[in-house]
């Protein structure tokens, strides 16, 4: 019998295409019955990753607890663009409190749930990298160490964006931000700085930590199920392109949380009670340059005179990343 | 019934039958007592129905208060001092979201220098929070005060903040009448929210309101204010038919009508000012006392009523507005525009410095004689100051003020024993 192989991937990606799927093993996105958690005619700019992987995560985990889902929001982009009253985007009850307190107030709603007997209802918390590994960091850090029954997701976007594209601990090395500028003898943000909260989430052994980028849905997907099949505290740090504060074209959000993986700069993993279970491993692996050339606060290692010893730096960390978390597949 | 116990377990108890649902405890003095004991009862199932939460920090228990207040749970929490204002942005949230959080505040001073005592100075640093605060004047009034405060709180949709002494009442073995299951139960009904998280019927809570309608938000915060000054005394009322005895009115009065002086407090130093006014009006003078139970709404229009015919007024409050003089005072000067009448602020016990029956004396004397300052510090030791403010002026490097001060007034310490 003659035999052809068919590939399922999407062009420039090894994401299968939803028409070729039973309809069972399609995305929640491409379901016609999603929740549309956050609805369309919120602010957010065009091509705001946040915006995207908000909307993934929410309609994942709605889907995962039959809408039995309350969510917490920390102050940030998210917050501003989805809801000034009287309006609003979000299809589930939703609270905004604090900037730095989304975590304890989501503890605060899981108890309240507990005590009364809803305990189909889960709580999730979600916030910007500022209000996570920054300012919220000691009520998230608190919340991972009681192990409450919530999942947090943060969304990565390397700075406040919300605020005019400042420095955070998530900000990269080089990354020229409003107040690391692209000036002086180490331009843009300094190098040996800055927190993975990742890591430092797997070090409280709660049940789930993972990593996730907006390029790939399924995967985003998949560990937003997998944290909602458990109890206690879990954390979900999703890389989010912001075309605005990298200075990067809307069109290319996909492209650079997908580039961001390729290159080893961001890996994508998933570890239980401390210990890396999964990984996602590089397929298509591609230089650093290619990543940091479509943005523009990056545009300073890229000129006429290439820092090429600063890119080499930024190399070397990817390099790192896939020695650490064995980041390279059978194709790359 | 009848008990002998510290006022930090009696208001333990008081909150344990108001049957909360969510109990969120950070550790300071001298609030701890209140939240530890709460702690072993849901440990051990006498307070059943009740999560106990040890979070983190202040910050983080006002935050999980939140959570659990606005998803429709009874929520109860303690702090003081520094707590409070470690957890002030969280405060202000509070009220601005109608949750209707009680919290006891165990008053002590705010640092540097840090120091654990007794003053008013934590509490009304968040005065304009919107949070409703009561002063209690004994370990009695204060368990009173917290069953008042969940059924004021759940009225009105806001927060409400106890405030007790610090080691004066929340460590005093005191006898108090505890009251039973039944009478709180007649009292308080079920909470009941107004908006509550629930997927049932999906709201937002909590997002941006811009120029259009933030005046009128925060009118509105102020009008919820003017009624619980309505409903306060309504409320004591039905608490003393329940619980047949008075507590948790607006102010107190204590021997005002026809007084000459009358002299305005908080919390329980109206104990050593009422023995001093007896004291006083025996010898023939004109005397009176004013305790505020409710700072906050300020039951401005009870305050000019009760002193509008007196001919001074000696507001001694356990608070200093740095680089003004009082802060009681001038919200009671506020009662008391267009009345032609001496008002002297007198800043005392700051810290825990005690507040003696023979220093009362001899102020209240010197202020029927209006000889007072219109701010006096009692029992200030000026040699000290006077001290510090020489070797400041004559030394650069002069140290630190609060050392040179425990030096100047011959504390003993490790390097001079």
């Amino acid at each position: 019998m003659e035999t052809q192989i068919i590939k399922f991937y999407q062009t420039g990606s090894f994401a299968v295409g939803n028409r070729l799927l039973d309809e069972s093993q399609r995305s929640v996105q491409a379901n016609m019955r999603r929740s549309n958690s956050l609805n369309s005619g919120h602010r957010a700019c065009q091509g705001c990753g946040e915006a995207l992987g908000a909307r993934y995560a929410i309609d994942a985990a709605m889907q995962a607890t039959s809408n039995q889902l309350i969510a917490v929001n920390a102050t940030g982009c998210l917050e501003v663009f989805s809801t000034p009253y009287p309006e609003t985007s979000w299809q589930l009850p939703w609270i905004h409190s604090l900037f730095g307190n989304a975590a304890a107030v989501a503890t605060g709603v899981a108890a309240a749930m507990r005590v009364k007997g809803r305990q189909d209802v889960r709580v999730i918390a979600q916030g910007g990298d500022g209000g996570t590994t920054d300012i919220g960091f000691g009520c998230l850090s608190g919340m991972f160490e009681r192990n409450d029954d919530v999942l947090y997701i943060c969304y990565d976007n390397e700075g406040y964006m919300n605020t005019g594209v400042q420095r955070s601990s998530a900000t990269p090395p080089a990354a020229r931000t409003s107040t690391t500028a692209a000036i002086g003898e180490e331009p843009g943000n300094g190098f040996g700085q800055g927190k993975f909260v990742p890591a430092i989430a797997m070090a409280h052994e709660i049940p789930y930590v993972a990593t996730a980028s907006v390029a790939y849905l399924r995967d985003l997907e998949a560990k937003v199920h997998r944290a909602m099949s458990l109890r206690g505290a879990r954390y979900l740090h999703i890389f989010v392109p912001c075309p605005l504060g990298w200075g990067a074209a809307s069109e290319d959000t996909i492209r650079l949380a997908r580039l961001v993986v390729e290159t080893g700069l961001f890996p994508l993993f998933e570890a239980e009670h401390g210990e890396v279970t999964g990984r996602y491993q590089i397929r298509h692996r591609v230089p650093v340059e290619e990543y940091l050339r479509l943005q523009k606060r990056y545009s300073h290692l890229l000129g006429k005179r290439p820092a090429v010893a600063t890119i080499a730096r930024i190399q070397a960390m990817a390099e790192r990343n896939i020695r650490r978390y064995g980041l390279l597949g059978e194709e790359a | 019934m009848l008990k002998q116990i510290e006022g930090s377990h009696a208001v333990a108890e008081a909150v344990s039958l108001c049957r909360p649902e969510v109990i969120c405890a950070y550790p300071i003095s001298p609030q701890t007592h209140i939240v530890e004991a709460l702690g072993e009862m849901v440990k051990s199932g006498e307070l059943d129905r009740c999560e106990f939460i040890n979070v983190e920090s202040e910050f983080a228990a006002m935050s999980v208060a939140i959570g659990a207040s606005a998803a429709g749970a009874r929520t109860y929490t303690a702090t003081a001092s520094q707590g409070l204002l470690f957890m002030a942005e969280a405060v202000y949230n509070a009220a601005g979201l109608g949750l209707p959080i009680v919290m006891t505040d165990a008053n002590r001073a705010i640092g540097a220098p840090i120091n654990i005592w007794n003053d008013h100075s934590d509490a009304l640093s968040m005065r304009d929070s919107g949070w409703i605060q009561l002063f209690a004047e004994t370990n009695q009034e204060a368990l009173d005060l917290h069953i008042l405060a969940f059924r004021l709180a759940e009225e009105l949709s806001l927060p409400v903040m106890v405030c007790m002494d610090g080691f004066i009442l929340t460590h005093a073995y005191e006898r108090v009448d505890m009251p039973t299951q039944q009478q709180v139960d007649r009292f308080l009904p079920p909470y009941e929210p107004r908006q509550v998280l629930d997927p049932r019927e999906p709201v937002s809570i909590g997002a941006m309101v811009g120029p259009e309608a933030f005046s009128e938000v925060r009118y509105l915060a102020h009008a919820k204010q003017l009624q619980a000054l309505e409903r306060i005394p309504v409320l004591a009322g039905e608490f003393s038919t329940i619980f047949g005895r008075e507590s948790g009115r607006l102010v107190h009065r204590y021997r005002t009508e026809d007084a000459e002086t009358v002299v305005i407090a908080m919390g329980s130093v109206m104990g050593t000012i009422k023995d001093v006014v007896d004291e006083m009006r025996a010898s023939g003078v004109s005397i009176g006392a004013l305790g505020i139970c409710s700072y906050r709404p300020a039951p401005l229009a009870v305050i000019r009523e009760t002193v509008k015919g007196a001919r001074r007024v000696v507001v001694l409050e356990k608070s200093l507005a740095v680089g003004l003089g009082g802060i009681l005072a001038t919200d009671v000067r506020m009662a008391l525009s267009g009345l032609h009448l001496h008002g002297y602020t007198v800043i005392a016990g700051l810290g825990g410095r005690p507040i003696l029956k023979s220093s009362l004396h001899a102020l209240f004397e010197r202020a029927g004689r209006d000889e007072l300052e219109h701010v006096t510090f009692l029992d200030l030791n000026w040699d000290v100051v006077n001290r510090v403010l020489e070797r400041e002026r004559t030394t650069r490097r002069s140290g630190s003020i609060a050392e040179n001060v425990l030096r100047d007034v011959g504390v003993p310490t490790a390097s001079g024993v």
